[in-house]
C-alpha cells in the first residue's frame, strides 16, 4: 500500500459522489417527463445538497452528531472497495463480504443517530428500514452465496471478469435468470424505491429517519444517500450484468440499471412494511433457493455454458 | 443598523447564497383554504420542481414557511413552534388577503389581522385566492432577493425578538416551546 492508493480511494470518493449525484439529476428529470412535467435542471440535486450544506444545523445530543458521521464515513469507507472496470483503489480488497459488513457500519450509524434525535417519526422510520433490510438481504445473500459457490470466489471484481468475454450471453443475467430477477427486485429494496419505500414515506411518517436533519445533517444526509446508492447499483452491475471492461460500459450499465428502478419506482404503488416482507420472504426466497439448486445440482450456467 | 441597509458580505456567505438562492425547500402550513392551490403548482400543470422549489415533510428541513389563508389564534401558536423549529436562514411567506391584513375575517375575535406582526414575513402575495402562477412568481422574486442578499426576515426577528414577543404573548396568552420528545 502506498500513497498513490490513499490518494487514489480519496479520489475515487470524489468521483463517485460526483458521477452519482449527477445521475440522480437526470433521474429526477427522467421522473417528471414520467408525470408530465419538465422536471429541474440536472444539477438541482448538487445546488440542494451544497445549500443544506450551507445553512445552520442543530445538535440533539451526542449520539445524534457522531451517528451521522459515522454513517457517512462508514458510507465514503465502503465506496473504496467497490471495484469499477479495472480500477481497484485497494487491490485484493473488493471481496462480497468486506462490503457487506462495512456497508452495515454506515447503516447502524445512520440508525443510531436517527434514535438519537428522540423523534418517534424516527424511530418507526428506523424500525422500518431494518425491517425491510432483514427482508431483502435473505434472497439477496442466497444468491450471492449461490455466486460464490459455483465460481469459487468471494471477489466481487473477479465475478464481474469470469462474465466478461462471452458479450451479453456471459452475463449472470443470462447463466442465473432467476438469481438476477431476486437480485433486481432487491435492489428496489435497497435503495428504498418504490414499492419498499413506507421507512420514508413523507406523508405518513414525516420522511422517517429523515425526520429532525436539517440544514448540515440533512446534506451529509443526501450525500451518504448518493453513495451508498452507488455502492449498491455497483454491487447489482457487477454481479449480474459483467460490470464493465472500461469505465464508459459500466457507466452505461450503471445508468440503465439505476433509471430502471427509477421508472419501477415512478409507477409503481407503496407496500407496507408487513406486505413487503410477506412479499420477499415468498416468492424471491424461493426463487433464490431454486436458483442455488440449479447451480449445485446441474451446474447449469456455471460449469455447462457455451 | 436600518433594515435594508446593503451590508458587505464575506465570499462564503456569498457562495451560500449561491446556493440558497437556486434551491428553496417550502413547508406549506395550509390550514386556510389555500391548499387548494398548491397541488396543482407542484404537479404536472404548473411544475414548480423546474425552478429548484420543492415541498419538504418536516420545518427542520424547509427553508420556507408558506403560510396560506387565515390564522386563528390557535394554528398561531402553531406556526411559531414551525418556525422557531426551523434552520437559519430560514422565510416565511404570507400567502392570501388573510395573511396580509386579516382579509374577510379582518377583525374577527378568533383570527389574527396580520402575520407579520407576529412573525417576520419576507414576501406577500396577495390575492382570494392568489393562483399558481402568483405563488410561483413570488418563489422566484425571493430567489432572486435571497441571490441578492435583500432578505433579512430571520435577522429581524432576532434582532427585535422582544417585540416579536409582545405580540405573540398579546395574541396567544402563552408561547411555551415544548421538547416534548425529551419530556
Amino acid at each position: 500500500m502506498t500513497f498513490q492508493n490513499f490518494l487514489n480511494a480519496f479520489l475515487f470518493v470524489l468521483a463517485a459522489f460526483a458521477f452519482q449525484t449527477s445521475i440522480t439529476g437526470i433521474n429526477r428529470k427522467v421522473m417528471a417527463r414520467l408525470q408530465k412535467r419538465r422536471g429541474p435542471r440536472w444539477y438541482q440535486q448538487f445546488l440542494d445538497i451544497f445549500k443544506a450544506l450551507s445553512k445552520s444545523s442543530i445538535s440533539h445530543g451526542w449520539v445524534y452528531d457522531f451517528g451521522v458521521i459515522m454513517a457517512l464515513g462508514g458510507i465514503m469507507a465502503t465506496v473504496i472497495f467497490i471495484p469499477v472496470a479495472d480500477f481497484r483503489a485497494f487491490p485484493n480488497t473488493d471481496n462480497i463480504f468486506i462490503i457487506s459488513y462495512v456497508l452495515a457500519v454506515g447503516m447502524l450509524g445512520m440508525a443510531m443517530s436517527a434514535s438519537g434525535s428522540g423523534n418517534p417519526w424516527a424511530s418507526i422510520g428506523v424500525g422500518r428500514a431494518l425491517t425491510n433490510m432483514l427482508a431483502y438481504e435473505v434472497p439477496f445473500m442466497v444468491v450471492v452465496v449461490t455466486m460464490i459457490f459455483g465460481f469459487k470466489t468471494a471477489s466481487v471484481g473477479e465475478i464481474a471478469g469470469i462474465q466478461q468475454g462471452l458479450g451479453i450471453f456471459g452475463w449472470n443475467l443470462f447463466r442465473m435468470p432467476l438469481g438476477a430477477i431476486v437480485g433486481f427486485i432487491s435492489l428496489q429494496g435497497m435503495l428504498g424505491k418504490k414499492p419498499f419505500d413506507s421507512f420514508i414515506a413523507p406523508a405518513e411518517i414525516a420522511s422517517g429517519p429523515m425526520v429532525e436533519y436539517g440544514g448540515k445533517h440533512l446534506g451529509m444526509l443526501f450525500i451518504l444517500h448518493d453513495l451508498s446508492t452507488f455502492i449498491e447499483v455497483s454491487l447489482i452491475v457487477n454481479l449480474f450484468l459483467g460490470g464493465g471492461a472500461t469505465f464508459l460500459e459500466f457507466g452505461i450499465k450503471y445508468f440503465v440499471v439505476y433509471t430502471l428502478a427509477n421508472l419501477v419506482s415512478g409507477i409503481s404503488p407503496r407496500f407496507k412494511i408487513d406486505q413487503a416482507v410477506v412479499f420477499y420472504y415468498k416468492f424471491p426466497l424461493l426463487a433464490s433457493i431454486v436458483q442455488g439448486f440449479i447451480v449445485i445440482f446441474t451446474g447449469w450456467g456455471v460449469t455447462k455454458w457455451l | 443598523m436600518a433594515i435594508g441597509d446593503k451590508v458587505e458580505l464575506s465570499s462564503w456567505e456569498k457562495l451560500g447564497n449561491f446556493f440558497r438562492g437556486r434551491s428553496v425547500w417550502m413547508m406549506w402550513y395550509c390550514t386556510g383554504c389555500g391548499a387548494i392551490e398548491m397541488p396543482p403548482t407542484m404537479t404536472s400543470r404548473f411544475d414548480m420542481e423546474r425552478l429548484g422549489m420543492g415541498p419538504m415533510a418536516t420545518p427542520r428541513q424547509a427553508d420556507i414557511l408558506l403560510v396560506t389563508g387565515y390564522l386563528s389564534v390557535k394554528t398561531l401558536r402553531r406556526v411559531i413552534y414551525s418556525y422557531e423549529q426551523m434552520q437559519d436562514p430560514k422565510y416565511i411567506i404570507a400567502f392570501g388577503a388573510c395573511a396580509v391584513n386579516g382579509g374577510i375575517y379582518f377583525d374577527s375575535y378568533s383570527t389574527i389581522n396580520k402575520l407579520d406582526d407576529y412573525l417576520p414575513v419576507d414576501m406577500y402575495i396577495a390575492g382570494c385566492m392568489p393562483r399558481p402562477e402568483a405563488i410561483m412568481n413570488a418563489f422566484n422574486d425571493l430567489q432572486e432577493k435571497i441571490r441578492n442578499n435583500e432578505v433579512d426576515g430571520w435577522k429581524r426577528y432576532k434582532k427585535n425578538y422582544d417585540q416579536y414577543k409582545k405580540n405573540q404573548l398579546k395574541a396567544v396568552g402563552e408561547v411555551y416551546v415544548h421538547d416534548e420528545f425529551h419530556e
